[in-house]
């Protein structure tokens, strides 16, 4: 027998929301977006300013798990939308908030109160770093951050070309930051922790990256080193201005997001044959489907199933690349090997060739003696709650804690660690982490009118508009995406369902009258016999077949019957409340936000 | 009623019928009725109904007279042909209706004030003359859009929102239904769906006067301690004879059972009923002791439920009068005037 759905509890609405739970730093998605249909631009970029610091890199850049996880794509119709299911642009709306904000934004942006004596470092420049010292800055800490390169950002900076993300965006976010006050930037290598921690911080936190790409290890490697290039380094270098130039024939080989930068950038440095050479088939590849799109739209072919043999060369005169053409082969636990198919290898001339097939954390300058434990894969012990070392004063986060993974969750865990180190810095227990805040309150205005637009609209998802292929290969600068205008944000934010805007049963109001039942579009209410979740899901009025998303469950009702809602289709449309004569549905907003070092003392 | 259209999104599971429609296919315009209003949830069994019978929306020819029922017909079906006639004529509207064209499917829908009160007559009449039909009373025991009045379908003795009690005796439906010789009579409640549905598909497959009265609780004015026709009140003194499972020679038959716990019937069309017993054993072919049955469910103050009666070999209204079995607007002119030979024969028959 399922149990009452207890919603008190704030991870159920939470969840609900899809978007704000698959985003690492939990952003309130719905109530940005709703703020750009609005027009208020500037308190929709605040909300992401909060939870993500970086609206207008990551509107260009994130990796975007809230978009596999928008309802959108579970619910569309592909007759009504003519093309496939797909989600609200989430990412690109939040690049609109970045763009069309108001130019005084800078006042809203918080400003350090007085010092409160305690100082801590931040090593690397990166995103995750940045969110430290945002949140803890604000709280009166002073804070240090160390950095190789000439200006903060770290990869943000290094490794995403401008044409992807423009420079000026960088330097305003940073900017945000920094503008906070008792924030100090040290362009400096950090080669010990030793010598960071005898300085006398009161705590480290470890935001380095992930920094070395991995390399190509068959013959001719080394002869031809000349004209071979680790894809991570190369593209710093190209973002310094150290490299602007690159032979007419590229081969990339890799797979990820860092190769697709990579061919991109070499077709904007005079590459005209660029090809990319991938070991696995095109579907498993670790590149973002629209990041692949954007390579091939540039002429850009994605060669698969082919590992690299031998790099051909005459006198270290580089020739081209002998390829093995593999299949691949799973066996019985599922696991795939690529083995070979036995087909003749495969030779690709080149000029150069960019070596993007993963990168891999390093640490040379933490001390074996420094206090840092590190497991057999070379990364650091840690609480993965509290994102402390095995060095009580040392925290980690971004790549440089669980491997390489994307900005929004390197935001994510600079929040964690920067709680961690406040709790711990006030004397609190970092292990009780804080719950988020929620605001609930009722949508309702009138007898039909809510407060949230609550008409789902049939529109496809809209397209970012491109710069033109022609003009946009000739200036490593000029950037692609050109962003959603006004009335094209407000037409992808009006495909929002309104998730966070949540249906609220109360038992004891209900009459049992059936309203939502025969009212709800999508089959989602049903009153039943209670059972056993799996055979429950069977017998709703429509099957409730996704066990990933939960049945909200309704008890206090007369028949002893019990109220049975699939979250898994709701659109939000209100429906069901508008129909209930006494009241028993409701349409609340739940504002949940999660709750950062400044709010991190709220024990009672 | 409600400010915004009913999405045209849907549940991914939607199937289609094999006439080739969704269930969403079958609805209408969104009810303006008050919400949580009982007549919603009929509608949407007729919806059901009419999606599970494959039935092409464009073959119904729904009929209704005046008042919160009568206005129902706009929310359901909305591809089919509609009659929102004089009050309490409905009767007589769709009596020619059917005797012009006797292919389309006849819904007439209308209320305890339509058909009880004012259109008492033309009520009797009706079922009397065996017009092919579903006739469904959505019943409340109130005059809704008036504010709450009793109607005639009132329990003596309930009383009002207002706190006063009704003196007047209250007419059965069905038990005049039966008795003016309707050969499909059954009473349901619009809370009740797994029961309203297959009657009403039952009732669709009927060839004869098929009626149903449903329980309709108005929210608004009749749904309050001491209402005979509240949730609350039918809910607990519903007293259902029986289920019909499924109607074979229609449906898959999917389900076995015990010997001893289903009835079937045999209607003319030789679709089975197979009904399922709930408790007594009750014959609902039996018109005397159905009559009885009904007079000793209502002194015993039960709202008593299912299909009530069943004629299972009807004759309708066309096979009395020994009309053409066509469609009236099918016959073309030689049909029509068959020429001075036939004139002749029929004057020498007369002579």
């Amino acid at each position: 027998m399922l149990k009452p759905t207890d919603i008190a509890n704030p991870d159920y609405f939470h969840k609900v929301v899809d978007c704000q739970w698959a985003c690492p730093a939990h952003t309130p998605v719905p109530e940005y977006i709703r703020l750009i249909a609005h027009g208020r631009y500037s308190d929709a970029y605040m909300i992401n300013w909060k939870s993500n610091v970086f609206p207008g890199i990551l509107g260009r850049t994130c990796d975007r798990p809230c978009e596999p996880a928008c309802r959108r794509s579970r619910v569309e119709d592909e007759n009504l939308v003519k093309g496939k299911k797909e989600p609200v642009a989430i990412c690109r709306l939040k690049r609109v908030a970045a763009d069309y904000k108001d130019d005084d934004i800078a006042a809203r942006m918080p400003k350090a109160p007085a010092k409160n004596g305690k100082r801590v470092a931040c090593i690397g420049g990166g995103p995750s770093s940045l969110t430290v010292a945002r949140d803890l800055a604000v709280l009166g800490y002073e804070i240090v951050i160390y950095d190789q390169d000439p200006k903060l950002g770290g990869f943000i900076r290094t490794q995403i070309p401008h044409f992807r993300l423009p420079e000026s965006v960088i330097d305003e976010e940073v900017g945000y930051i920094t503008g906070i006050g008792n924030v100090e930037f040290r362009h400096q290598r950090v080669d010990s922790l030793k010598a960071v921690l005898a300085e006398g911080y009161d705590a480290v936190f470890v935001g380095s990256g992930a920094p070395r790409g991995r390399d190509l290890d068959v013959p001719g490697r080394k002869e031809a080193a000349a004209n071979i290039h680790i894809g991570l380094d190369w593209l710093s270098s190209v973002s310094f201005g150290h490299i602007d130039k690159v032979g007419k024939r590229v081969i990339v080989l890799g797979g990820g997001n860092t190769a697709m930068d990579c061919c991109r950038t070499a077709r904007r440095l005079g590459g005209e044959d660029v090809k990319v050479i991938v070991r696995s088939g095109f579907d498993e590849m670790k590149a973002s489907p629209w990041e692949k799109e954007d390579a091939i739209g540039e002429d850009i072919p994605i060669l698969n199933m082919l590992v690299p043999k031998e790099v051909r060369h005459e006198g270290g005169k580089i020739q081209g690349v002998l390829f093995e053409k593999v299949v691949a082969k799973y066996d019985d636990k599922g696991r795939r090997s690529l083995v070979p198919s036995g087909e003749p290898d495969e030779f690709y001339e080149c000029d150069d060739v960019l070596v993007a097939i993963g990168q891999e954390n390093a640490f040379p300058w933490i001390e074996k003696d420094a206090g840092i434990e590190f497991d057999k894969w070379g990364l650091p012990q840690l609480n993965e709650k509290t994102f402390a070392s095995t060095h009580p004063k040392v925290f980690f986060g971004g790549d440089a804690a669980f491997g390489p993974k994307n900005i929004i969750w390197a935001a994510a865990h600079g929040h964690e660690a920067a709680t961690s180190i406040h709790k711990m810095l006030i004397g609190e227990n970092p292990e009780e982490r804080p719950a988020p805040g929620v605001n609930v309150a009722s949508q309702k205005m009138g007898i039909h009118e809510w407060s949230y637009d609550n008409a789902p609209t049939i529109d496809h998802r809209l397209k970012v508009p491109h710069r033109p292929k022609q003009e946009a290969l000739k200036d490593i600068m000029a950037e692609v995406e050109l962003g959603f205008d006004p009335q094209l944000a407000f037409k992808e934010a009006q495909r929002c369902l309104n998730c966070d805007v949540q249906t609220v049963f109360s038992g004891q109001l209900c009459i049992e009258c059936d309203a939502c039942v025969d009212i709800c579009p999508m089959d989602c209410i049903t009153f039943t016999e209670n059972g056993e979740e799996k055979e429950l899901r069977t017998r709703l009025t429509a099957p409730a077949m996704n066990p990933t998303q939960d049945l909200y469950v309704g008890a206090g009702l007369k028949t002893q019957r019990v109220m049975v809602k699939d979250e898994d289709v709701c659109l939000h449309c209100g429906l069901c409340a508008e129909r209930c004569p006494t009241g028993a549905w409701d349409m609340r907003k739940y504002y949940i936000e999660m709750t950062h070092a400044e709010q991190a003392c709220r024990k009672q | 009623m409600t400010y915004i259209a009913k999405p045209r999104l849907h549940h991914p599971s939607l199937v289609k019928n094999k006439a080739g429609y969704t269930r969403r296919d079958y609805e209408g315009a969104v009810s303006t009725l008050c919400a949580g209003c009982g007549h919603d949830s009929i509608s949407a069994a007729i919806i059901q109904a009419c999606y599970e019978l494959d039935i092409l929306p464009h073959q119904v020819a729904k009929l209704s007279g005046i008042g919160c029922s009568s206005k129902a017909p706009t929310y359901f079906v909305g591809a089919s042909h509609g009659f929102n006639t004089v009050h309490g004529r409905m009767p007589s509207v769709m009596t020619g209706a059917n005797l012009a064209n006797r292919d389309l499917i006849y819904m007439g829908v209308s209320g305890d004030g339509d058909s009880a009160s004012i259109g008492l007559g033309q009520f009797a009449h009706v079922m009397r003359r065996g017009v092919n039909m579903t006739y469904i009373v959505m019943n409340n025991g109130v005059y809704g859009l008036t504010k709450g009045q009793f109607s005639a379908t009132a329990d003596k003795g309930s009383i009002s929102k207002k706190g006063v009690a009704n003196s007047d005796s209250s007419i059965d439906m069905v038990s005049l239904a039966i008795l003016m010789g309707a050969t499909f009579v059954g009473r349901s409640f619009s809370g009740d769906k797994h029961q309203l549905v297959p009657l009403i598909k039952a009732a669709m497959a009927h060839k004869g006067a098929a009626f149903l009265d449903v329980i309709s609780p108005c929210v608004a004015f009749n749904n309050h301690a001491g209402s005979t026709k509240s949730y609350d009140y039918v809910r607990e003194h519903n007293e259902a004879l029986n289920r019909i499972d499924f109607i074979e020679g229609r449906e898959e038959i999917t389900t076995s059972y015990d010997p001893g716990t289903t009835k079937t019937v045999q209607q003319h069309d030789g679709s089975i009923l197979r009904l399922r017993k709930l408790g007594e054993d009750y014959d609902p072919s039996d018109k005397v002791s159905a009559m009885k049955r009904i007079q000793e469910g209502m002194h015993a103050g039960e709202v008593v439920t299912g299909l009530l009666y069943v004629d299972p070999t009807p004759s309708d209204l066309h096979a009395n009068l020994n009309t053409v079995d066509v469609p009236l607007n099918t016959l073309d002119a030689p049909e029509l005037c068959p020429g001075t030979s036939a004139l002749d024969k029929i004057n020498a028959s007369l002579r």
